[in-house]
């Protein structure tokens, strides 16, 4: 068929379809989930921050947060949508390449793979696990049902003290011991996965690969000292 | 030198296979690896024992026919072709594991050779321009940006070997079809066709069963003409780029 141009013929059906089932479209959802995903995290620990500014400050936050009413509900959906893409699309994906190498070499060689990559379904697994603790416990309050009567005053008016839940939750040291783990875990999905997504989305080149490779991994470890602060503080002075 | 190699063997594709260990007795330090695997087969052969089947051809690097996977990595240690592996990298006394390259979509025939038609069928779906090339035009006839140049010949120079996918932990092709893709589409000559051929490069490569990548980079760590996994990068862009303006119907 010398001559011939490659050919593009109509997408039977819908072609967005088509583009995100493909690999690359697959890679591409998932890069972007993720995308926002990093955005939650970035948010949500600026907001949990405020615990160093004392009780008012972090409760001031946790109201105003809950006034949002039903745009915090768009919120939540969405991440919820975004956190299944993400898996849905990485089962896929994985579902294939199990697919692509029906037997492994006998003689294993890392060739450059970092343990950051090699380790992203079980961080990722895990850290879900840990998602569905979290919520769990200072959202639902069903593994300490007291949360729920914690109220404070605050400019007269009687709110949830969401300091004190966070102060008597950390105190347990497997409380904190879990989370300071799986903190460290999200460090560790981060360091590949954030470099990661730039290359997913064509944003890098050969220049700028090693630089995002280095900005990811001080983001996700600066994640980690900013979230494990929280308990560490908690556990040790109180 | 001596080495003691455990060698795959399989009889045909639909055969299971199974390591064989074979002495390789008295081989010049100065030997590549396929002279070692030759003298190794003289000596099969004058003990009775079928040879070991493995791919080669022009012996110099440049042609891509050579494979197999020595200690788990495509093409041995060292960057380069399998031909232009010494038996001097090696210690004396070694064992040596050597396998096919292993990817569902490169199905073993024999021993150590793999079929990697499936790459074939991936340039045939859009690697290639469609402009009559006509006699040679002047050198300064369609001007090109020194980088472009430089980066169009980096990714030209994929020999279309398959360690990429070979070393892959998911068997990807994407740093063959990332090199194929770009080093066309970066050039005036190749740009008419370049949404069309990252349409159909990419879907013929899932088509062929290759895997996804994860951004292991395990294909730059092997790949004997040096090719980035920054061109994976390229290709990711060049299809996003592409399938959105399909989405929408504006597909030159």
């Amino acid at each position: 068929m010398a001559g011939h141009a490659p050919s593009s013929s109509a997408a039977a059906g819908f072609p967005v379809l088509r583009w995100f089932f493909s690999s690359l479209g697959k890679k591409t959802v998932v890069a972007v989930t993720g995308l926002v995903l990093v955005g939650f995290v970035t948010g949500h620990l600026l907001g949990n921050l405020t615990f160093f500014f004392g009780p008012d400050a972090m409760n001031t936050y946790a109201m105003k947060l809950q006034a949002l009413g039903p745009l915090l509900w768009v919120v939540r959906i969405g991440l919820l949508v975004a956190v299944g893409l993400h898996i849905v699309f990485t089962m896929l994906l994985w579902k294939e390449n199990q697919a692509a190498t029906p037997q492994k070499y006998a003689v294993k060689a890392p060739m450059k793979t970092t343990i950051f990559a090699r380790t992203m379904r079980l961080t990722g697994l895990i850290v879900l696990a840990f998602v569905a603790f979290h919520l769990a416990h200072f959202t639902l309050w069903l593994v300490n049902p007291a949360f729920a009567g914690y109220q404070t005053l605050l400019n007269g008016h009687e709110v949830h003290d969401v300091y004190r839940m966070v102060v008597v939750g950390f105190q347990n040291p497997f409380v904190s011991g879990f989370y300071i783990l799986s903190l460290a875990l999200v460090a560790f999905h981060l360091s590949h996965g954030v470099a990661s997504l730039f290359q997913t989305l064509g944003l890098t080149n050969q220049t700028l690969r090693p630089k995002f490779e280095f900005l990811a991994r001080i983001f996700a470890w600066t994640l980690f000292v900013g979230y494990s602060a929280i308990p560490v503080s908690i556990l040790f002075y109180g | 030198m001596n080495f003691t190699l455990r060698v795959w063997r399989q009889d045909g594709p639909e055969t299971a296979g199974r390591f064989e260990e074979y002495p390789a007795r008295n081989i010049p330090d100065e030997a590549s690896f396929l002279e070692m695997l030759d003298l190794v087969n003289e000596d099969l052969i004058g003990k009775g024992i079928e040879p070991v089947e493995f791919d080669h051809d022009c012996r110099e690097g440049i042609c891509g026919t050579c494979s197999l996977t020595i200690d788990g990595v495509p093409h041995g240690p060292g960057r380069g072709t399998t031909c232009q592996l010494y038996m001097r990298s090696f210690r004396e006394g070694e064992v040596i594991v050597i396998e096919p390259f292993r990817a569902t979509p490169f199905p073993i025939l024999r021993d150590l050779t793999v079929d990697r038609g499936a790459f074939d069928t991936i340039i045939q779906s859009g690697g290639f321009i469609s402009e009559r090339s006509g006699s040679a035009p002047d050198a300064n006839a369609v001007p090109i940006p020194k980088t472009i140049a430089d980066l169009a010949m980096d990714a030209a120079s994929c020999i279309g070997c398959g360690a990429c996918a070979a070393a892959c932990p998911n068997s990807s092709a994407m740093l063959f079809v990332g090199a194929k893709v770009s080093h066309l589409g970066l050039l005036p000559q190749g740009k008419p066709e370049k949404n069309r051929r990252a349409l159909s490069m990419v879907r013929s490569m899932d088509e062929a069963g290759f895997g996804n990548c994860s951004n292991y980079y395990a294909c730059e760590a092997v790949c004997p003409a040096s090719i980035p996994a920054s061109f994976i990068a390229s290709l990711n862009r060049q299809y996003a780029v592409a399938a959105a303006k399909e989405t929408v119907g504006a597909t030159l």
